[in-house]
């Protein structure tokens, strides 16, 4: 049988008059007040954020100061709770980057909808969209609380890029077939 | 200064009186409620209230720091807060009654202090004279007598609330404060058992207890929590009943009766129940330091008379016999035990989960009452034994 029966001593006088562990009790909490906190103070203190935490939603550019993003609006679809909108947009004439063809006209984040689930960035085939580590926001109006395209940025900032694909295809596309 | 005070009409002078009791209590009591919260934080791990700061202290480099951190001006805003705030009295209420509950919580609080002897100095001849403010030689019946009527702030404020949170913590107040008060009275007969020796003149005056435990040699400076501890114990669990602290947090059951009596109750309203809550745990304490801690003796078995005496050898100083430096002395020394004593109920709290209603019922009637009565016919017997005439 699994049930392993366990004869318990019954309590002696002194122990049914719940003095002993009423001490005891009082020994623990008396250590416990010149222990260290265990708490943060927050807004001085801030507590250290873990590799892959996932923060707020931001857009992020290549370390040439590119924007990333090509308005595929994979992420818009895949956003469960709704909160990303997309307006689509061209890359402007003479910027050297026509062969991309779209770019983010707007791009906004409700941060009242998101519910950081990263799937964003899990979708994304650009790298351009990244949970980082701002985890705290607040503000007076629902409207503040929608993040646009340049606070977007502005948030993400630029992270190293190992691929450069447009530059890849540029040059490649220059370059002629390959056969 | 003495004949200046003497000569004043005897209601100016219990103006005065009353009016220093208010202003030392009323503070002690904030400060005791400010402690709490820093006590519960230390033991939780946190750093407690900290934040408060007054601008032109902030100034001063090390000590604001250490003051802020010590959550001090909290004080004052928790102060500032509960006498400013909108007094809201809900429409259900009975008005009278409910504004008239926490006005009544406060009068037996403050009543009982002035029966309390704090401190003593030491006339010309040796003779230790108790500071007082009112020397009834009832002592100890007036402060039993009074102190329980705080419950009827209680009751009035749960069935005026016309509620059932605050009437369910009304009746459980009372019901509680009746199994109680009597393994608390009985447990201090004993201690006047011995002090009204055949051949004595009988008292019931705390300051006389006291007295009797600052007699030189051993048995005559023992405190009487060694003598009669069993007492002291009783004395101790129906303290933290009466003034209804966890584990006896009946009347306020957070846990299940929201808030208990004040309920409906808030703004300054409220704070006045917990400054009535303080108070009688600062009188508690105080009536149990002297009854059973020695009072404003230092140590056992070194009265105040002691202690005087041997810093007088030791210095030659002419200051210390002075009747005011020893009165002063002696209420530190008081005022000392009697924080460590709220210390002690903070410590209880923040340790000991609170008790079910049924098992403070069956605690009280039958656990505790037995125990009083059983102490009480040993001691009845070894006093009579120990004090037959020769």
């Amino acid at each position: 049988m699994a049930v392993i029966p366990l004869t318990r001593k019954p309590l002696s006088l002194v122990e049914r008059t719940y003095v002993p562990a009423i001490l005891s009790g009082l020994k623990t909490t008396f250590k416990r007040m010149f222990r260290p906190n265990d708490t943060l103070e927050y807004p001085e203190q801030r507590p250290a954020i873990p590799p892959g935490y996932r923060g707020v939603p931001t857009l992020v550019k290549d370390p040439n100061g590119r924007e990333k993003c090509v308005s595929c609006q994979l992420c818009e679809f895949v956003c469960p709770p709704k909160a990303i909108r997309i307006t689509p947009g061209t890359v402007p004439e003479g910027s050297g980057r026509e062969h991309v063809e779209k770019a983010p006209q707007a791009f906004d984040i409700d941060m009242l909808r998101c519910i950081y689930c990263g799937l964003c960035q899990e979708v994304c085939p650009e790298e351009a969209i990244f949970l980082q580590n701002q985890y705290s926001l607040s503000g007076y109006t629902r409207a503040e609380l929608v993040n646009h395209k340049d606070r977007l940025y502005e948030l993400g900032g630029t992270l190293p890029d190992s691929h450069y694909k447009w530059d890849k295809k540029k040059a490649a596309a220059e370059a002629g077939p390959a056969h | 200064m003495l004949d200046l005070w003497n000569n004043l009409h005897p209601l100016a002078q219990g103006l005065i009186k009353g009016l220093a009791v208010i202003l030392v209590i009323f503070p002690l009591a904030g400060a005791s409620s400010l402690a709490e919260r820093k006590v519960s934080a230390w033991m939780q791990g946190r750093p407690g209230p900290n934040r408060a700061m007054v601008p032109w202290i902030a100034w001063i480099p090390f000590l604001s720091t250490f003051l802020r951190r010590l959550g001090l001006f909290h004080l004052l805003a928790d102060g500032g807060k509960l006498l400013f705030k909108e007094e809201p009295v809900p429409g259900h209420v009975n008005k009278l009654y409910f504004i008239l509950a926490p006005v009544i919580a406060m009068m037996p609080a403050f009543t009982t202090v002035t029966v309390v002897p704090f401190g003593a100095y030491l006339t010309g001849s040796g003779e230790t004279v108790p500071l007082i403010l009112a020397n009834v030689d009832v002592g100890l019946l007036a402060v039993f007598a009074v102190s329980s009527l705080g419950v009827y702030s209680l009751i009035l404020a749960g069935w005026a609330s016309n509620s059932k949170y605050p009437f369910l913590g009304g009746v459980r107040a009372s019901a509680q404060l009746i199994s109680y008060e009597l393994s608390m009275t009985l447990s201090v007969v004993p201690v006047f058992l011995w002090i009204n020796a055949p051949g004595t003149a009988g008292t019931m005056s705390l300051a006389r207890v006291v007295e009797f435990q600052s007699q030189p040699g051993f048995w005559g400076g023992t405190w009487f929590v060694f003598l009669m501890p069993v007492s002291a114990f009783i004395f101790l669990v129906s303290l933290f009943a009466e003034t209804n602290r966890q584990p006896f947090d009946m009347a306020e059951s957070e846990a299940d009766l929201v808030g208990g009596f004040h309920t409906e109750f808030g703004a300054f309203k409220w704070s006045l129940f917990f400054v009535a809550e303080y108070s009688h745990m600062l009188i508690g304490s105080g009536v149990f330091i002297l009854l059973f801690l020695g009072g404003w003796n230092p140590l056992p078995w070194i009265s105040l008379a002691d202690l005087i005496g041997g810093l007088h050898r030791l210095t030659h100083a002419a200051a210390v016999v002075h009747p005011l430096f020893v009165g002063v002395l002696s209420i530190v020394i008081f005022l000392v035990k009697v924080l460590a004593m709220i210390f002690f109920f903070m410590w209880i709290r923040w340790t000991i989960p609170r008790f079910r209603y049924d098992q403070v019922m069956k605690l009280g009637w039958q656990r505790l009452l037995p125990l009083a009565i059983g102490n009480l016919v040993f001691y009845a017997l070894a006093i009579a034994f120990l004090q037959q005439p020769v």
